[in-house]
């Protein structure tokens, strides 16, 4: 059990006139090695429960436990918890601050006081991870392209080897291709490295495709907490809320009211396809 | 942390103050200054004092407002009250080593505490009523003069409302860029006076950087908008006088009247 979060509840400006409720007894466990996305719409308290988990807010109540222990314990470490939960916030490219590109994912491992040849073999190899090579190290980070930055600053967080890595949003503002990549790269550590990921974003059609399980925040609560097939059923309600499930889901469910039994839980364009093939072979077959 | 400081310390309430046309009260802060320091007697510091309470009242602000403004300035006053108690000559009271407390030291003193006091309350009360917008546009239209001496006056004033838009605003980002710094590791707290000033620049960095990325993007807006300065431009909200604030301007007048008959009479 990596992650435990027990009614936590977050109000901002409390005993203020402008009170009001961020989280609202949110109860999730995290697994090792799971692969989340985390969906909700703006303001729905998803970026303020993953500022939660690696304890840079405090919860107004509630608990978070990880590996079984009380992060709100007296005397238990905020440094040695956020180099256990990296979080790559939005935009991480606006972070950057080094003269160049091999300094400034050292910062973490710096931090954390390591000697500084270990500093300097986890930048390296966070900074393969990522995918950029040692012609980079020297170059200012302020010269590279927009889904470069944001690879240097996502390996800027994994230099400091967290076991549960989450990412805020980390394909906004990036092209489809710089998107496919990021997302791409995000799966590979979770197969590759055996990482726990937690995805936040609102669109569900980014996370269908890597996530095995959803967990949907609406108003500072979870709504719903499944893998993408439980939760796409609910795609009216999901609308209410202002999410949509990904476009594929509306074709299957239009295909289901014309009477063709297409099986309702597939998520991704692949799986359509295969599943209309297959009805389509049986259907010349029959004939 | 950085969420719960309150800037342009604008008190939303719903008063005569709040409604009066910025450029009136401009000017009336400006005589009340001016009469601060033409008054050298109790009597004109009593009628300062009405005039302020008034005031205060009028604003519907709560007193508790008003008195935070003061404890910016606790150090200064201590200083000059301290000052001019000690190095003012005149007939001593008491003797300690090398300072001496004077009678006129202490008269001084206490003229310069009040005057100080007085000073920031009434300047307190034109920022709790009226908003940064207001204020540059009425300092914009009430300094529209100078534009014939060559002083770029709209310029000016839009760049301080630019300025004080954007405070929010990057405070909001070094909020963001803190807390993306700590995920790092980053540690702004603890430390010596070095280290401390060491670990701001992961934070000033990128803060600079957002910046200037943010004031390129508003210049290109302004542009987009055809921005080109203030000739020609109109507004759409213009500052007019109403019945309140000549009655206002009619309060001034008879107040400096008071202040400088006190001044010559006594």
């Amino acid at each position: 059990m990596a992650i435990e979060i027990k009614d936590l509840c977050h109000i901002y400006g409390q005993d203020t006139i402008f009170e009001q409720y961020a989280l609202k007894n949110v109860n999730i466990t995290i697994g090792d090695g799971e692969f989340i996305g985390l969906i909700g719409h703006t303001g729905s308290g998803k970026s303020t429960l993953t500022q939660h988990l690696n304890g840079l807010l405090k919860a107004s109540s509630g608990d978070i436990l990880y590996n079984g222990e009380s992060i709100y314990k007296e005397g238990y470490s905020m440094k040695t918890l956020r180099s256990k939960v990296g979080l790559v916030f939005q935009y991480p490219e606006h972070q950057l601050f080094e003269v160049d590109v091999f300094s400034d994912v050292c910062f973490g491992p710096k931090n954390l006081g390591l000697p500084q040849e270990e500093i300097e073999s986890r930048a390296k190899e966070a900074l393969s991870l990522v995918g950029l090579d040692e012609s980079f190290y020297k170059q200012s980070p302020f010269e590279l392209s927009g889904g470069q930055k944001r690879r240097v600053a996502i390996a800027g967080v994994l230099a400091m080897k967290p076991e549960v890595l989450i990412l805020d949003e980390p394909t906004a503002g990036l092209d489809p291709r710089g998107r496919d990549d990021i997302l791409g790269l995000v799966a590979e550590l979770h197969k590759n490295q055996g990482m726990t990921i937690i995805l936040v974003s609102h669109s569900m059609e980014d996370v269908a495709k890597y996530v095995s399980r959803l967990i949907v925040m609406n108003h500072g609560e979870k709504v719903y907490d499944g893998t993408p097939k439980e939760v796409f059923r609910h795609y009216k309600e999901l609308e209410t809320i202002g999410l949509a499930a990904p476009q594929i889901t509306y074709v299957v469910h239009a295909l289901r009211e014309r009477g063709i039994p297409v099986d309702e839980d597939v998520t991704t364009v692949e799986e359509a396809r295969d599943e209309i093939l297959k009805l389509w072979k049986k259907e010349e077959s029959t004939c | 942390m950085l969420r719960d400081i309150t800037l342009g310390q604008y008190y939303p309430v719903d008063s005569v103050l709040h409604r009066l046309d910025p450029r009136t009260k401009l000017f009336g802060t400006l005589v009340y200054i001016v009469s601060l320091f033409i008054a050298d007697n109790l009597f004109a510091y009593a009628a300062a004092a009405l005039f302020l309470v008034t005031a205060i009242y009028m604003s519907k602000v709560p007193v508790k407002f008003m008195v935070r403004g003061l404890k910016s300035i606790v150090f200064l006053l201590l200083i000059s009250v301290s000052f001019n108690l000690f190095l003012t000559p005149g007939t001593p009271i008491f003797k300690i080593g090398f300072l001496q407390m004077t009678w006129e030291g202490l008269k001084f003193a206490s003229f310069m505490a009040v005057r100080l006091i007085f000073l920031v309350l009434g300047s307190t009360i034109l920022t709790l009523t009226t908003t940064p917008n207001q204020l540059t546009d009425g300092l914009e239209k009430s300094l529209g003069f100078l534009k014939k001496v060559g002083v770029p006056v709209h310029e000016v004033s839009m760049m301080m409302s630019i300025a004080l838009r954007f405070i929010p605003i990057l405070i909001e980002e070094t909020d963001k860029i803190m807390k993306a710094q700590m995920a790092r590791g980053a540690d702004f707290e603890s430390g010596n006076l070095i280290q401390k000033a060491k670990a701001m620049v992961p934070l000033l960095v990128p803060l600079f950087i957002s910046a200037f990325r943010r004031a390129t993007d508003l210049a290109m807006a302004m542009e987009a908008r055809c921005y080109r300065g203030g000739d020609g431009r109109t507004k759409m909200k213009p500052l007019t006088y109403a019945r309140r604030d000549r009655l206002t301007y009619l309060v001034y007048l008879m107040y400096a009247a008071v202040v400088i008959l006190l001044k010559v009479l006594l």
